[in-house]
């Protein structure tokens, strides 16, 4: 039974992963917030099995936090979004995808080991999870820097703020009550701060691509 | 070694002969269907097998003997390949001769001489599809072989046989790492089958055609023999990717009730994976030539990731 | 007594070459008589070896040289099995030989017999060699005997820079190998490889030994960045030369680097493996994707041997990793599969490199883009190219298969390695294997495509003439070879097993042995694989497919012009050319080449388009080395000054300078 599980937790870590590959190599904001819905709800699985395992009841709690805002209110937010700033069908020119997808395995293989001697000592249910939580951080930070439009970037920041919960359920069965509210609440803030944000861009630019903030350097 | 051994291997390669023109008449069923067309008959593919055996041969005037050697050649290697993969049954007396490896080689050596063939003729439109071919075959081959020994890992083995044997009797145990593989098998095996993403097999006439490209110049006999050739692949590849992520229901007891057992339910599922192509077909566009290598390397890289992720969750 | 054999057959090859000063110009004798029976000498060295192959080590000190070092030599199974390559393949090319040479200009035909059997004698002896001083002597006569080989066309003035880069080349390798051999001997003074064996050197003087000998042998076997001499020297080089060079003298270096490795440093360590698997991984990638893209037939084969010596090479890693970590049967199963790639690779590379000196000699070209349609002129030399391209592209069932299955199978045995940083490698590296197999797959497409099938690109290719009898018997003979190992490996993994034992301790031979028709490195479930019952399989399945379409329908054919759509206006230009059927690969790879394009604009009054593909490690690595060379050398010429005065004032003050240091 208990291997099972860990099967199971360990396929979704690699569903985690998978989506976040996925959103490397994605073109189109629209497919993006779709694979930003779908690893969020991942994320509440997980974590509600790990919850059922461990018997921790605030996991629980945590999963439905997560389902509500990371599988409805975010995804909603961004939808609105990207209808008032009318982008939903912009496709992203990205430079050469493999190359990208290459880093990506070698950052995979960075972060495995970073995390080796961690899992080593941890004695939480599914070992290599932590790893695979360290490289969707990675990966997702890689997916901001490779990214050129606003939207896109709020989108990888996101994930990465999954990633950091991930890693959180799998090593350490979740943080405390009050830090995970704080996160959940911080994420909401961000998330708006950075809407107004993108207005603000485009009202100036006229354009959401960020690299017009070039612009405002001094010459 | 045993007379149930050797019926279920015969068994196996007449039923692929006979069953991949249906797979491919089912596809196309359901492809119509999906599309609001009328569709045609389920039998359409034999009753063109049939006219174009019975067509005169045409022969280019200046084609050498390789070219005419490559139907035969082509139509071997496919036969071999569908003879190998245990669909049936995991007690095959051809199977230890050829492994993943070999199968995958297989295929290349089909791939190679088909491609040389269509150089043969010297048109321009044979040798575009023989170079769109190589470049397909050589992003396409590496990443299938990543998909085997993604099934290697998890059984030491590269028998297919034995793979077959060991997914086929986990104890409900999930293989984070088959979920990559599948996803990348899913696009290589699109790519090869000249599957709409990458390729389209109801087109003639444009410049972006791969396939067609290639049997351009042959017809009657050969035509008929490449066009079943092309219909057993896509059977192998079907009974490839069932064998390896839904291999349950394949016999591997010497009973004969298994093997009874094993036809319907085979049928039964090469029947939804038809269903489930024609679904991704009709649902998705087809990609400029350019993006084709992009497609291909993306799956290539899932499947070294499949591997990866195998290795280091350490299942 | 194997050995006095091996020693009497090489004097019969210095003898033959000898014979051949005395019919300077006499070409008919020197090539109807001399080859063959060169010829025959291989065959011998091949029967000899193969016997030794399994009998106990045994030496040899012979008196020549200076006279306190006399030679030593000795043959142990190791070599026995680098001379059964050198006599076989040998064979072939010296049939080859006797009908390719022509009357024309460049060196005459007799002195070039001298040089080629000289370059057989050497290597031979640089395999036989057991103490370092023979080996060094042996080795530059090797190095010197080829260098005139390839500047036998010495009017031309590229041929003469392409010989001087591989002098060069082969040099500094040199200097690096006698570097690691006084590392080696541990300042005993004795520099017999038995006293060398006997030394136990600390990691530090055994990982400095082992970086000199890859530098050394790097060079040699063309293992990048030492890689540059190999595309220049081979198109240089007469056909026969090119395949004794391309089939035999880079496989001397493979054999180097596996005697110190493995016999001379025992035990390798574990970062010696992940540095040759680095090295040759990234040559074989190299060597690949730039033979894709080469427009000369020659140039494209010579980075196909780049390719081909790095996946060795990674084999060779592979080996030491195991070795290191003391998993004895799967060094073994990597070092067979090595051995077993270096026996097809002197098979097929020698065989392409013949074929493409009868299409030079029927047509005249080497470029690509000017051949085409050759098989319907030289239906001989087609086909048998095509048993070697196939071969070379490692499609079943051939002989570049086996050994290409043999190197993935032990890459899938790794996750058993002790070091879970090196696991993580595995899969990137069997990727990267595959992605290699895969483009050689396209490039040989893409060599016999080219020059074989189509339409002929130029007039003048239809008045090609098929080769002749002595070429077609040498080629048989490699396409023999080619085959056999494709059909048979379990005889000659078999045979592996004695050369496998002493370096690795362990082997193959009783496992494999178990079953005839079935490669079996382990056992049945973890992998099997029969050739002849594949080759059986589509060979029925053919024959059936043939005879029942024939009994069921008819059998009616008629001739037509190509249909192609329908477009009636067709030439041979319109067919892809060389250049177009690499451009995918340009694109994708793009970052490897260093590509110049000359595009036409719409107004040019006579369109031209020029694209050339170069290598970034020439412009980043060799030339500021050569400048720097340059700068020091003119700084050298400083003290050039012409007047004997000044020249006897350095006199004196070295002098002076020397007693200052003699009295202290």
């Amino acid at each position: 039974m208990s291997a099972f599980i860990t099967q199971f937790i360990n396929l979704l870590a690699a569903i985690l992963l998978m989506l976040a590959f996925a959103m490397l190599s994605q073109r189109r904001i629209l497919s993006l917030i779709y694979l930003y819905t779908l690893q969020g709800a991942t994320l509440v699985a997980a974590t509600a099995i790990v919850g059922y395992v461990t018997g921790q009841p605030h996991l629980y709690f945590s999963a439905a936090i997560t389902l509500v805002l990371k599988v409805l209110v975010i995804p909603m937010l961004l939808h609105r979004v990207i209808d008032r700033l009318n982008v939903r069908w912009d496709v992203e020119t990205l430079i050469n995808i493999p190359t990208t997808m290459l880093i990506g395995i070698v950052l995979v293989m960075f972060s495995f080991y970073l995390a080796e001697p961690i899992s080593q000592m941890s004695s939480t249910i599914a070992r290599g999870t932590l790893g695979i939580a360290l490289a969707c951080v990675l990966l997702s930070f890689m997916m901001m820097i490779t990214r050129s439009k606003a939207v896109p970037q709020v989108i990888g920041f996101l994930s990465m703020e999954n990633g950091l919960f991930f890693a959180a359920t799998a090593a350490t069965y979740g943080m405390p009550m009050v830090v995970e509210l704080g996160i959940a609440l911080d994420v909401l803030v961000g998330i708006l701060i950075l809407g107004v944000f993108m207005f603000h861009i485009r009202e100036r630019f006229d354009s959401l691509d960020i690299r017009h903030l070039e612009k405002l350097k001094e010459d | 070694m045993n007379a149930q051994g050797y019926f279920s291997q015969i068994l196996e390669i007449l039923l692929a002969l006979l069953l991949a023109p249906l797979l491919t008449g089912w596809i196309n069923l359901w492809r119509a269907w999906l599309q609001n067309k009328s569709a045609p008959s389920l039998f359409q593919p034999y009753r063109k097998l049939h006219k174009l055996f019975h067509k005169e041969l045409v022969l280019a005037d200046h084609a050498s003997s390789l070219y005419r050697a490559t139907p035969y050649v082509v139509f071997g290697c496919m036969a071999l390949a569908c003879a190998i993969i245990p669909t049936l049954s995991t007690d095959l007396p051809l199977s230890p001769a050829a492994d993943a490896i070999a199968l995958v080689g297989l295929f290349a050596l089909a791939r190679v001489f088909i491609s040389l063939a269509a150089m043969d003729v010297g048109t321009a439109f044979g040798t575009l599809g023989a170079r769109r071919e190589m470049l397909i075959g050589f992003l396409a081959e590496p990443a299938l072989l990543m998909v085997l020994f993604s099934a290697s890992l998890l059984s030491k083995s590269t028998s297919l046989t034995t793979i077959v044997d060991t997914l086929a009797h986990r104890d409900l145990a999930i293989y984070p790492s088959l979920a990559f593989a599948g996803v990348a098998f899913t696009m290589v095996s699109l790519a090869e089958n000249a599957r709409i993403p990458v390729d389209n097999p109801a087109t003639h006439l444009e410049l972006t055609m791969i396939h067609e490209a290639l049997i351009l110049e042959y017809s009657g006999r050969h035509l008929a023999l490449l066009e079943w050739a092309a219909s057993l692949k896509l059977f192998a590849y079907s009974c490839a990717g069932l064998a390896l992520f839904f291999p349950w229901g394949i016999a591997d007891a010497l009973s004969p009730l298994a093997l009874l057992l094993a036809l319907p339910m085979l049928i039964l599922k090469l029947a939804l994976g038809g269903a489930l192509l024609a679904l991704l077909e009709s649902v998705s566009a087809k990609m400029r030539i350019f993006r084709v290598p992009e497609f291909l390397a993306t799956a290539f890289l899932l499947a070294v990731i499949g591997m990866l992720v195998n290795i280091l969750l350490g299942v | 007594m194997p050995l006095d054999w091996i020693l009497m057959l090489v004097l019969a090859w210095l003898l033959i070459g000898s014979a051949g000063v005395f019919a300077l110009r006499r070409l008919t004798l020197v090539a109807r008589l001399l080859f063959p029976a060169g010829a025959l000498v291989g065959l011998f060295l091949f029967a000899a070896a193969a016997v030794a192959l399994l009998e106990t080590p045994q030496t040899r000190i012979l008196p020549i040289g200076l006279p306190l070092l006399p030679f030593h030599f000795r043959l142990d199974s190791l070599a026995a099995f680098f001379l059964m390559i050198i006599g076989a393949a040998s064979t072939g090319v010296s049939l080859f030989a006797a009908g390719y040479f022509r009357k024309g200009e460049g060196t005459p035909p007799g002195l070039l017999c001298l040089e080629y059997h000289a370059f057989l004698a050497s290597m031979v002896l640089v395999v036989l060699a057991d103490d370092a001083y023979a080996f060094m002597v042996m080795w530059e006569t090797m190095a010197l005997a080829s260098f005139f080989l390839v500047i036998a066309n010495h009017r031309l003035p590229e041929i003469r820079r392409a010989g001087y880069l591989y002098l060069l080349m082969a040099h500094i390798g040199a200097i690096g190998i006698l570097l690691c051999f006084g590392v080696l001997q541990a300042n005993t003074g004795d520099y017999t490889f038995a006293n060398m064996r006997a030394q136990h050197l600390s990691p530090f003087w055994a990982s400095l030994a082992f970086l000199l000998a890859l530098f050394g042998f790097g060079a040699k076997a063309g293992l990048v960045p030492l890689h540059v001499w190999l595309p220049e020297a081979h198109p240089a080089a007469p056909s026969p030369v090119s395949a004794l060079m391309s089939g035999i003298m880079l496989k001397t270096a493979i054999y180097g680097l596996l005697r110190v490795t493995f016999d001379l440093l025992h035990t390798p360590l574990w970062w010696w493996g992940v540095l040759l698997l680095g090295l040759g991984l990234l040559s074989a990638l190299y060597g690949v994707v730039f033979a894709a893209v080469q427009v000369d037939m020659k140039r494209l084969l010579a980075y196909s041997s780049i390719e081909n010596i790095g996946l060795m090479v990674a084999g060779i890693g592979l080996a030491a990793l195991f070795s290191a970590y003391g998993m004895h049967p799967m060094a073994a199963l990597a070092l067979t599969a090595v051995l077993y790639h270096v026996a097809s690779h002197a098979f097929f590379k020698s065989l392409l490199f013949v074929a493409t000196g009868s299409v030079l000699h029927a047509t005249r070209e080497r470029s690509l883009g000017k051949l085409g349609g050759l098989i319907r002129f030289m239906p001989w030399v087609a086909w048998m190219t095509l048993i070697g391209a196939l071969t070379s592209a490692g499609l079943p069932p051939l002989g570049g298969f086996v050994s290409e299955w043999l190197l993935l199978q032990s890459f899938l045995f790794t996750p058993g390695l002790p070091n879970a940083f090196l696991n993580m490698l595995v899969p990137v590296v069997a990727a990267l294997i595959a992605l290699v197999a895969a483009l050689a797959g396209y490039t040989m497409v893409k060599f016999f495509g080219v020059i074989f099938l189509g339409q002929p690109r130029e007039e003048k290719l239809s008045h090609a003439h098929d080769a002749g009898f002595w070429e077609r018997l040498g080629m048989l003979w490699l396409v023999v070879g080619c085959v056999a190992l494709g059909l048979f490996p379990v005889p000659a993994i078999t045979l592996l097993d004695a050369v496998t034992r002493p370096l690795v301790g362990a082997g193959l031979g009783a496992t494999v042995s178990g079953s005839q028709w079935l490669l079996i490195p382990v056992s049945l479930e973890r992998a099997s694989y029969g050739p002849v019952l594949f080759l059986l399989g589509v060979a029925i399945s053919f024959a059936l497919a043939f005879l029942l379409v024939r009994a069921f329908y008819h059998g009616r054919l008629r001739r037509a012009p190509p249909w192609d759509c329908g477009y009636p206006w067709q030439n041979a230009r319109m067919q892809d050319t060389a250049e177009g059927f690499g451009q995918p690969i340009r694109e994708i790879f793009a970052p490897f080449f260093r590509i110049k394009r000359i595009l036409p604009t719409p107004f040019d009054a006579q369109p031209h388009y020029l694209v050339t593909v170069g290598d970034h490690l020439w412009h980043w690595l060799y030339l500021p080395v050569a400048r720097l060379v340059e700068r020091l050398a003119r700084l050298i010429g400083l003290l050039q000054r012409g007047r004997i005065a000044i020249y006897l004032l350095y006199s004196f003050i070295t002098l002076i300078t020397v007693l200052m240091v003699v009295k202290r």
